[in-house]
């Protein structure tokens, strides 16, 4: 294979200092409205100096942030198969109806009747992902999937309460996702890790043996973080309920079986969705997200308040629920980002599962064309994502640091590495269905270069990456003496 | 559909590799009791043109729309954008990019990041802030849990009841299962917090201020500090209108130990209260009982300037049930949007921009006395302030609604004791005509 025919290639990068670096005194990159009215005194007693902020001009900036801009790789930019992320394409158009004026100008606190298009749109969401889910109650208000998991971490500690009983465990496999105990801990759950089997699946007896009438239940990520789905899950949800447990379902790998899975039918009473992966909404960089919260009928009186509800042919907030867990945000969530989601299942419609057979296709295609050359940490049909190992190569003394870091000069962005815990230099490819056949086959065949590289002159890739902006970070110089602030 | 590239020749292709003969196979694991009937329950796909003709007609169910002004801020402010924020922040190197795990591909957020923590920490005085929390509320939530966890044994906190009523709801939240107590504290006839009973509480971690409060009003944060560090507890300072440091004291130079709020004025919209961004920061020494991510200076191999995330273990994928917090995702590119507008102000502008809503407040609440109407607090406010009306407001909010006006906030619904009492907000936006068109109204 030509490596130049892949996407990576070094550019006219260009060199930007940090902000405070450039500019003068007196220079301002922002009209500040001329005074209308009389200058008053303020109170010497509580005024500050203001703060020491660099004076830039208007091409300053756009010139600063448009380099910067330039050393970042994102899905538009090319392949992005980081594992349990689900970077597929964000639609464009969905960023201007998120811009709409009369939408995105709206303040949180106005009264229903004024604001009636917001509501309209949340409720439908809730509606619509309601119908995804089998779950029928949902709340659009958390602002993240770790932000979801505490909500319904605390719809948990709600029922049992309302029950009367006092539960202090909960059970978390080791498949689950990393969020996960930090989110029940808040609760103030102590997790018990539970051991998947040999095939990378849960057993329904591992469960009965460890629940019991102190636990609260069980956070099962499914599919789960191998990219496997739990086939037991609704033993183990029989095993849990019996004992008066409740089971929460991790949602952040639904793009796989939209369509295919009915999470209540699965016995799933409480779960998250991340509309920042399966609803296409982008990621930014680390946000902002949005974790929505999907509950069984008989849970619906614990969600946040308010809620959109219809009334009549009105819609309004409904704060009025005396059993609610109470409010999770300042507003109502991230807006925004409902916006982005909504638009996105509105364009796909009930495609949304083709969504995920394509998902689940694409993954299977991949883990077929290279398990001869990378291991495989379970031969099990995976669904939207696979799972391999470094154990292979590990007698060239090559990483999957090393493998993920020559994917770099290639032009794509690395899998997931190094997760989930149990495998391990796990490489975790989630290639998403937005990707189409030549672009994953050209991936393929660059995993196997590089694997042959790895005997070849394996130099190159321990040197790697060497076309991009910066070689390889120091990161135990940064967290041993931190410099946080400049 | 144009998001699905797969034709049906590459499907077959693909199918043949794995040795399916269809899609449904690809499922084979999933047991039927598990299976979705039929097919989703959701509308008809919409086309881009169809999408956009729906949204217009959400738009054209809101009734109160961008053309209002709306003086009403409580935790939500109307501030001009300039058109440089939207253009660079919707540039899709930076929007469509994922949290930065790998440095050398993200080196463009990393940077940004850096830039925000650094200026986040000089605006609020402090000498460090992390990438972001969700939204002031949990900013203030994770900053009592951080209070407690700071202070070893200690049981309980207190704050302010002049805080965001939104914001304690949510430490109520959080706090509801814990085994922690938090109380709040009284306000005073002059808008500010009453510490006065802080040293009959044992066993208090830390307590919660906000400045400028909920009603607007300007706390003594130095006076605060003292007696809450007289009384062996952290200060935590929250806050929702973060243009007012361009004007006031810094919290962090008033003494607080913790600083948390919300930055949705610096550059973002409204957006019916969110995506905004929850600031945080704290004193050095307190670092490693923070919450959120932070990012860090460092070089690579060539000993070139470069940046990377660290002191990830005190964060859950690493510590787990140990962690500081859950959170994972935060506001990611909230914060290049703040940082865009922080240094496209400048100092400079800042200063000019807090002082010119300063003014406008002013103004408005002494036109507002001229003609009859009282302000409840008498104490310094920032860009917002309660006003008491000598008749009832309603017909006059009914009238205003009609020029197109939102007049205030009846604070009824949020304090029983202040019914009829409205909290008014005047920033940048609202010309001295609004103002005297309101003031016009009360005067008739």
């Amino acid at each position: 294979m030509n490596e130049n025919k892949t996407p990576g290639a070094s550019g006219l990068i260009m060199n930007e200092p940090l902000l405070w670096e450039k500019g003068k005194k007196g220079r301002c990159g922002m009209c500040v409205p001329k005074s209308d009215v009389p200058e008053a005194n303020f109170p010497e007693a509580l005024q500050g100096e203001g703060p020491d902020f660099p004076d830039l001009s208007e091409v300053d900036v756009v010139r600063h942030y448009t380099r910067l801009s330039q050393w970042n790789f994102g899905v538009d930019t090319g392949m992005y198969p980081l594992g349990s992320c689900t970077m597929k394409y964000n639609p464009k158009i969905n960023e201007r109806v998120a811009a709409t004026p009369a939408l995105a100008a709206a303040h949180p606190m106005l009264a229903d009747e004024h604001v009636q298009g917001n509501l309209q749109l949340m409720y439908e969401l809730q509606e619509y992902l309601g119908a995804i889910t089998g779950l029928p109650a949902v709340t659009v208000q958390p602002a993240a999937g770790a932000h979801g998991e505490l909500t319904g971490m605390l719809i948990f500690a709600a029922y049992h309460k309302s029950r009367g009983s006092k539960r202090t465990k909960i059970l978390i496999p080791d498949t689950a996702h990393g969020t996960n105990p930090a989110s029940a801990a808040l609760c103030g759950y102590k997790p018990i890790p539970v051991k998947s089997g040999k095939n990378g699946i849960l057993d329904a007896q591992t469960i009965a043996d460890v629940m019991d009438e102190e636990t609260a239940g069980i956070m099962v990520t499914n599919p789960n973080t191998l990219g496997l789905f739990e086939t037991n899950i609704r033993q183990i949800a029989e095993v849990v309920h019996a004992k008066g447990g409740l089971v929460y379902g991790d949602g952040a790998n639904l793009n796989a079986v939209m369509g295919i899975i009915d999470a209540a039918k699965c016995g799933v009473d409480v779960m998250h969705l991340n509309l920042h992966k399966t609803f296409s909404t982008p990621h930014g960089g680390g946000g902002p997200g949005a974790g929505p919260v999907c509950v069984t009928a008989e849970l619906e009186k614990f969600l946040p308040t308010p809620r959109a509800v219809k009334d009549g042919d009105q819609f309004k907030l409904e704060y009025d629920c005396p059993d609610s867990v109470g409010r999770v945000h300042g507003f109502h969530g991230n807006f925004g980002v409902l916006v982005r989601a909504y638009s996105y299942i509105r364009t796909m419609g009930p495609d949304l599962k083709k969504a995920s057979q394509f998902a689940v296709l694409s993954a299977a295609y991949i883990k077929e064309r290279l398990k001869g050359t990378l291991k495989l940490a379970y031969n099990m049909p995976c669904m939207h994502e696979c799972v391999f190992s470094d154990e292979w190569q590990q007698e060239d003394k090559i990483t999957t640091l090393d493998i993920a870091k020559r994917l770099i000069d290639y032009g794509y962005h690395p899998p997931t590495i190094y997760f989930p815990l149990v495998v391990h230099g796990a490489i975790m490819i989630e290639p998403t269905e937005t990707e189409c056949k030549e672009d994953i086959d050209q991936f393929i065949d660059t995993v196997k270069k590089i694997v042959q590289e790895s005997k070849d002159n394996p130099e190159l890739l321990r040197n790697a990456p060497v076309r991009s902006k910066m070689r390889r970070l120091d990161e135990i110089q940064a967290a041993r003496r931190p410099c946080l602030c400049g | 559909m144009r998001y699905l590239p797969h034709t049906d020749e590459e499907i077959q292709e693909m199918l043949e590799v794995i040795g399916r003969k269809d899609l449904d196979e690809l499922f084979c694991s999933i047991p039927d009791e598990c299976r979705y009937d039929g097919d989703l329950n959701l509308p008809a796909p919409l086309d881009e043109w169809g999408l956009n003709e729906h949204a217009d007609q959400l738009a054209e169910a809101m009734t109160v729309t961008n053309e209002y002004k709306v003086l009403v801020g409580a935790g939500n402010y109307h501030h001009n954008i300039p058109e440089t924020i939207p253009s660079l922040a919707s540039r899709s190197e930076f929007l469509t990019a994922y949290t930065p795990y790998q440095p050398e591909m993200a080196q463009g957020t990393l940077q940004g990041i850096f830039e925000y923590q650094t200026l986040t920490a000089r605006l609020l005085g402090v000498d460090v802030a992390n990438a972001s929390i969700y939204d002031g509320a949990s900013a203030l939530a994770e900053a009592l849990l951080m209070g407690l966890r700071a202070s070893k044994k200690k049981t309980k906190v207190a704050i302010s009841s002049a805080i965001h009523p939104h914001y304690r709801e949510v430490a109520r939240t959080y706090f509801a299962p814990t085994e922690y107590e938090l109380l709040e504290l009284p306000v005073g006839d002059d808008g500010r917090t009453d510490l006065s009973g802080l040293g009959d509480i044992e066993s208090l971690a830390a307590v919660a201020v906000q400045s400028p409060n909920f009603f607007g009003v300007i706390e003594d944060l130095e006076a605060a500090a003292d007696t809450i560090h007289a009384a062996g507890a952290l200060f935590i300072s929250s806050f929702t209108e973060p243009l007012a440091y361009g004007l006031l004291r810094s919290p962090g130079e008033c003494d607080a130990d913790i600083v948390c709020g919300e930055g949705q004025s610096f550059g973002m919209s409204r957006s019916f209260g969110g995506p905004g961004l929850g600031m945080f920061g704290c004193k050095k020494k307190f670092v490693r009982s923070m919450p959120g991510r932070l990012v860090g200076q460092t070089t690579d191999l060539d000993g070139q300037r470069g940046f990377v995330l660290t002191l990830a273990t005190r964060e859950q994928h690493i510590r787990r049930e140990k962690a500081t917090s859950n959170i994972c995702s935060n506001q990611g590119i909230c914060t290049l949007i703040a940082a865009m507008y922080m240094s496209s102000l400048g100092g400079s502008g800042l200063r000019d921009l807090a002082k010119l809503n300063y003014d406008k407040g002013e103004y408005f609440k002494a036109q507002l006395v001229k003609n009859g109407a009282k302000i409840v607090f008498d104490s310094p406010t920032f860009n917002e302030f309660v006003v008491e009306f000598k008749e009832d407001f309603q017909p006059i909010y009914k009238r205003l609604l009609e020029k197109k006006i939102v007049a205030g906030l009846d604070l009824g619904k949020y304090y029983p004791k202040l019914a009829g009492k409205y909290l008014f907000c005047v920033t940048e936006t609202a010309g001295k005509d609004v103002i005297d068109t309101v003031v016009g109204e009360v005067k008739s």
